[in-house]
């Protein structure tokens, strides 16, 4: 069951879709949310890549700063900039 | 005669000239207008979900934090104003200016000193003309921000808000820009940026109910996080909605010079050629004049 999936930054959404598995680094360290996965909202750390595990290909976007947002419907990473790799 | 048909034929070439550019400004903010709208939409993805973490935050826990507390005696609030760099945009600049004059009114009748932070060079000039200080000056984005403008801004602000009221900070963030709402009609608004309000729950907020977070490291360290975002974000849609905004006066504006430029080429037209043609006339008149001169003296 995939999860919907949005990496959003202030100027444009840089990319969005259903995925299986998002793997970003928090303050607290790294965590893979799955689909289903409590709500929870996290700091990211600045300068880092965010993976997104769509079937078998992997996404990567170089995000600076910003959260993830996880809730029922999907995650969000909301960053101050990000680009897809 | 002759020297009045030259006289119109040089005004309507002036006019000519002058509704070439105004027919170019217009067409120019015809375009920005659009732009600016696309990159309104763009940002909403970011400034709707900033806006949701928020408020899901905020109806969760109890912690009195600066983002969403009212301060006991506020003493100082920072307002914003936002305006065009250039002129020739209509009434956009001087509606601006008048809602931040009745907004800083009202601040003093409460209490409350304000301290100004001018965005365009016509609030700058303004304010300066008048002697007033500034806290601070944005200009050269009004017509095609980008998200680092905005931060700059923002940057000056949170420092405003997180420096206490004694060493110079401020209580309260207004922000003053113009609200795109068509083509035709923008309002200039005035809005407390900070402390944040929160509506109250009466109904489910757009996109369903919000979620029961759990925070990471933990609620103060996410709201601290969140204040800077907030405020950029908050900032960056009423830069983009005043530059949309500016962009349309600016158009209509321009309209209406080009359709006065085109009167009165018109009028100068239609001038001219009864001056051209009063000169044939008389020239007629001269030479069956000087002809029957010459026929009777025969």
């Amino acid at each position: 069951m995939p999860m919907r999936v949005a990496i959003v930054s202030p100027e444009q959404e840089v990319w969005s879709g259903d995925a299986d598995m998002v793997v970003a680094r928090t303050v607290d360290g790294d965590i893979g949310v799955l689909p289903g996965h409590i709500p929870m909202l996290a700091v990211l750390v600045r300068d880092q890549t965010v993976r997104v595990k769509v079937g078998g290909q992997e996404i990567s976007a170089a995000v600076d700063g910003g959260f993830v947002s996880v809730t029922k419907e999907g995650v969000s990473i909301l960053a101050e900039s990000a680009t897809i790799a | 005669m002759a020297g009045q048909l030259r006289e119109y034929r040089r005004r309507i070439k002036t006019v000519q000239s002058t509704k070439k550019i105004t027919k170019a400004m217009e067409l120019i903010a015809a375009s920005r207008i659009a732009k600016a709208r696309a990159r309104v939409a763009a940002s909403r993805p970011y400034a709707e979900e900033i806006t949701r973490v928020i408020s899901a935050v905020a109806s969760q826990t109890t912690i009195a934090h600066p983002l969403t507390t009212e301060r006991p005696e506020p003493t100082r609030a920072a307002v914003v104003v936002i305006t065009s760099d250039r002129g020739l945009a209509g009434g956009y600049s001087s509606n601006a200016l008048k809602r931040a004059g009745e907004l800083v009114e009202l601040l003093r009748e409460e209490g409350k000193e304000p301290l100004l932070y001018a965005v365009g060079r016509k609030a700058g000039t303004y304010y300066r003309f008048r002697g007033r200080a500034l806290a601070g000056d944005y200009t050269g984005f009004s017509e095609q921000p980008s998200y680092s403008d905005a931060k700059a801004v923002a940057d000056a602000l949170i420092t405003a808000f997180t420096t206490p009221t004694e060493e110079g900070g401020v209580d309260e963030i207004h922000l003053v820009f113009t609200e795109y709402v068509s083509a035709m009609t923008q309002n200039a608004v005035a809005h407390r940026l900070l402390p944040m309000v929160l509506r109250e729950h009466d109904e489910p907020p757009a996109g369903g109910p919000l979620p029961n977070y759990e925070f990471e490291p933990s609620a103060e360290a996410v709201l601290d996080a969140l204040l800077p975002r907030y405020v950029e974000s908050r900032l960056y849609a009423a830069l983009l909605e005043s530059a949309a905004s500016e962009s349309a006066a600016r158009q209509r504006a321009m309209k209406s010079a080009t359709d006065n430029a085109e009167d009165l080429i018109k009028t100068y037209t239609r001038a001219a050629n009864r001056a051209r043609q009063d000169a044939i006339t008389q020239e007629i008149s001269e030479i069956v004049g000087g002809a029957n001169a010459l026929a009777s003296g025969a």
